[in-house]
């Protein structure tokens, strides 16, 4: 017994001893640390997929690759102007469809090899390939037979519009013009790849092979990669042969895979990160309360909504729709469950994307909802189906489902059920039409209110409403593309989307916000819509 | 004794060979796939991609390569990560996963055989009441919320260990070995006192006790051995548990471990992977409930002797 009880304290004795011997001193933090050597600590979200340009689709896989490749420009993170990237500068014939890039000689490989038109045009080839089944080809598609090729109705890749002038000069010929061209260019799917590389590790249009690891990868970015290890970081270094390399202040970023966001929220506490991919919903008022210098909420390109499946009755009838639209209070909705921090939404298109102006069609308004639902023959919502409301698992998307499933039972009488499927089960119920309303949220590709209208077209991949209408298709196909000033194609597009919302197909509820947590000592990183940053222009500066 | 190995070895592979087959077709029963997006995936492309993971041919065909490819030891590419295959994802992952999964056995034997032993030496009295009241705590307890509480209290609060990582720094692999190894420790302390407290009873102490040997020799050498009896084949199972059971630590604290690929591939429809996880953990615990029967069996004389016939 009493053998026992003296093993015992030693043992506790040891182990205290053991985690005090464990702890140390007080450490510097990585985050100290990171701004002593510039070091940018940076929370990723989830593991990337892969690091290969072409195949990934994902946003913490662009976060990563935009560091270590560059297409032909890139953007002004102040104001998202495009800036000269690969090429040094290009000419815009006077329709629109031509343009002509001279590339900088002084652009390199990070093994040391130029980058050359040539390059381009064999990544660009390689990326419409139809046996790599791209994710992203369709960003190609507005350049003359591009879709043609990746559909695999020619193999001539000398069909498609773009050719090789010169060594350092490349031409791409568009379908018509399309004002936001020069953005796609700036986008993952466009960069090119290291040719030998890619060729060396077998067919480039296999998917499986291994260019893209540590210690493979050629990239023609401002960082190399030096080191991967999966579900824990990601390291690249600043390059030494990148043409601007003298502007970069970063020498090293660290991306880590922060999939869990209250494990991300702790680790900046704890000074491990000086910037994460986003803030838990439930401590966005804490910070804004306690250390708002630390919290950034900005505008995002995205929107949130519901779909509305109009082949099923009584879904089927407009006034239902817009009934259901109208019996949403948007203004409590974002107060209450979405802490304040959102605008409400009454369009798709968020407002201020590039100076477009998304319609106003309807407000919330019980009595002419209610009174909607009466003329549809469903006085006080007698003899309205029950009906139900599919999202994905997940807390926050219950929370916005129980809200409005509570506003819809209030407000017109209506019985509604709330129905929560795991992600990969909710998109097979979405392709293959299986809901009655279900949760669905967009973030544009690019700053152009067609990234998010052309999901509406007839028939459309990701429209799975059943909405149709001809006038629609012909604006969204034909008229804006072929519209040569801006002011034309948003008049253009504001008819298309009036007569979306009229329709009702879907129904908006609030516009995204970007929300991070980041260091004071990390600057150059302005917030703007696309969440997008340039690491040219991020620098980290310890304070006083 | 060889005999029983040999014999028990036999009947794992119809056993694995079942979890195999089962989880092949179910994965391809669940709803969405590989593929799936959140941006529609035009046809032209989910062809493209289906022909390069061989899911264009006949489901049959496709269980027969599998098999055949792992019988070679190859459990082919990942779906989710190209140019990564899954048996090198696993390699990655599990010298991790293991070294936590130890740790935490050790703590759980520690703290769960000193409380339990500790209980059993005066059942019934406060002595024996407060540890097992803890370990009812600590069964109850999920390691989703203990492992945020400790961060909270070391990690953030004292600032005396890190909040996540593994190897990065010093320290940061003792709250997750305690948080993952908590619930067994309680485990073990109720499997240890009711060991302790049957042998205790027995007459063979009785006759140690009046040959004059002081208490702490008639606990430490010949109580133990038989007490912690229960304990010793709890571990096989305990162990393989921890193995494939590690993903919510894994996720709180940043781990790349196993656990966390396990768990991901289910979401992602990752089929090589989830295939590649299943049959290496179920392999797993077949050989440690092997083992931990053959340890029993050693320390256990009324086992020993039935080998032995």
């Amino acid at each position: 017994m009493i053998f026992k009880c003296k093993s015992l304290k030693k043992l506790v004795l040891l182990f205290s001893l053991g985690l005090l011997a464990a702890c140390g001193g007080a450490q510097e933090s990585r985050v100290e640390q990171g701004n002593r050597d510039g070091v940018l600590h940076f929370g990723n979200g989830s593991e990337p997929q892969g690091l290969d340009p072409h195949i990934v689709t994902g946003v913490p896989e662009h976060h990563i690759i935009q560091a270590l490749f560059e297409g032909l420009v890139v953007k002004n993170p102040h104001n998202l102007e495009v800036e000269a990237g690969v090429a040094e500068s290009w000419e815009i014939s006077d329709d629109g469809k031509i343009y002509t890039f001279q590339l900088r000689t002084d652009a390199r490989w990070s093994n040391g090899d130029p980058v050359t038109a040539e390059d381009f045009r064999w990544s660009w080839q390689r990326a419409l390939t139809p046996a790599l089944g791209s994710l992203y080809n369709y960003m190609y598609f507005p350049i003359v037979n591009a879709e043609a090729f990746a559909n695999g109705e020619t193999t001539d890749f000398d069909q498609v519009g773009v050719r090789v002038l010169g060594e350092h000069t490349l031409q791409v010929e568009l379908r018509d013009p399309t004002p936001y061209i020069l953005q796609l260019f700036d986008h993952y799917s466009t960069f090119p790849v290291h040719r030998a590389t890619v060729e060396s590790f077998g067919d480039p249009s296999n998917r499986l092979t291994r260019w893209a690891r540590e210690g493979n990868l050629v990239g023609n970015g401002a960082f190399q990669l030096t080191e991967w290890v999966v579900n824990s970081h990601i390291r690249v270094e600043k390059s030494p042969v990148y043409w601007d390399a003298e502007k970069i202040q970063l020498n090293a970023i660290v991306f880590y895979p922060t999939e869990n966001l209250v494990t991300e929220e702790r680790m900046f506490r704890d000074g491990q990160l000086h910037f994460t991919g986003d803030v838990p919903l439930d401590k966005v008022p804490v910070y804004l309360r306690d250390e708002p210098h630390l919290i950034e909420i900005n505008p995002y390109l995205g929107t949130y909504y519901y779909m509305v499946n109009t082949t099923r009755p009584p879904f089927d009838d407009v006034r239902v729709r817009r009934a259901l639209a109208m019996a949403v209070d948007r203004d409590l909705l974002v107060s209450t469950v979405l802490e304040g921090i959102v605008d409400p939404a009454y369009a798709i298109v968020p407002p201020g994307t590039l100076g477009y102006e998304p319609p106003r069609l309807f407000n919330y308004d019980p009595d002419a909802a209610r009174a909607l639902l009466a003329e549809a023959g469903y006085p006080g919502g007698e003899g309205f189906p029950a009906f139900n409301i599919l999202y994905n698992t997940q807390e926050s998307h219950r929370k916005i489902a129980e809200a409005v499933q509570q506003m819809w039972n209030k407000t017109l009488n209506v019985g509604v059920n709330l129905v929560n499927q795991e992600w990969q089960v909710y998109l097979d119920s979405q392709q293959n039409m299986n809901y009655d309303v279900s949760r669905r949220g967009w973030i544009g590709d690019y700053v152009d209110p067609n990234s998010f209208l052309d999901m509406f077209i007839t028939g459309g991949g990701n429209n799975k409403t059943g909405f149709a209408n001809a006038r629609y298709d012909q604006i969204v196909l034909r008229d804006a593309p072929a519209a040569l000033d801006r002011e034309e194609r948003y008049r253009l597009f504001h008819e298309a989307e009036t007569i979306l919302i009229d329709q009702m197909p879907i129904i908006p509820f609030y516009t995204y916000k970007s929300k991070h947590l980041r260091h004071p000592s990390l600057r150059g990183m302005p917030a703007n819509i696309m969440d997008y940053f340039n690491y040219k222009y991020v620098y980290l500066q310890a304070e006083e | 004794m060889w005999r029983f190995i040999g014999l028990r070895t036999l009947q794992a592979i119809p056993v694995i060979l079942v979890v195999i087959t089962v989880t092949f077709f179910l994965v391809r029963a669940a709803p969405g796939g590989p593929f799936s997006s959140e941006k529609a995936v035009s046809p032209q492309v989910k062809a493209a991609l289906e022909a390069q993971y061989n899911l264009d041919q006949p489901v049959l065909q496709q269980y027969f390569t599998y098999l055949s490819d792992l019988a070679r030891g190859d459990m082919g590419p990942s779906f989710r990560y190209p140019g990564r295959d899954v048996s090198e994802l696993i390699l990655q992952g599990l010298p991790i996963t293991a070294e936590l999964g130890l740790y935490a056995l050790l703590v759980a034997l520690v703290i769960g055989t000193l409380a339990g032993v500790f209980a059993a030496l005066k059942p019934n009295t406060l002595q024996d009441y407060i540890p097992m009241s803890l370990s009812m705590v600590g069964i109850c307890m999920p390691s989703f919320l203990l492992g945020p509480l400790l961060v909270l209290i070391f990690g953030i609060g004292l600032g005396w260990l890190p909040v996540s990582g593994w190897g990065n720094a010093a320290g940061d692999k003792i709250l997750p070995s305690l948080t993952l190894g908590a619930g067994y420790a309680a485990y073990i302390a109720r499997l240890s006192r009711s060991g302790m407290l049957e042998v205790l009873s027995q007459d063979y102490l009785r006759t140690a006790r009046a040959k004059g040997l002081p208490e702490h020799v008639v606990i430490a050498k010949h109580a133990l051995r038989g007490g912690l009896l229960p304990v010793i084949s709890f571990l096989g199972p305990a162990f393989a548990g921890l193995l494939s059971g590690s993903f919510v630590v894994e996720t709180i604290f940043q781990i790349p471990g196993l656990g966390r690929f396990y768990v991901q591939a289910a979401f992602n429809r990752d089929y090589t992977m989830i295939l590649g996880t299943t049959v290496f953990l179920a392999s797993l615990i077949v050989v440690f409930n092997l083992l931990s029967d053959v340890v029993a069996a050693w320390l256990n004389p009324r086992l020993r002797y039935q080998f032995r016939k």
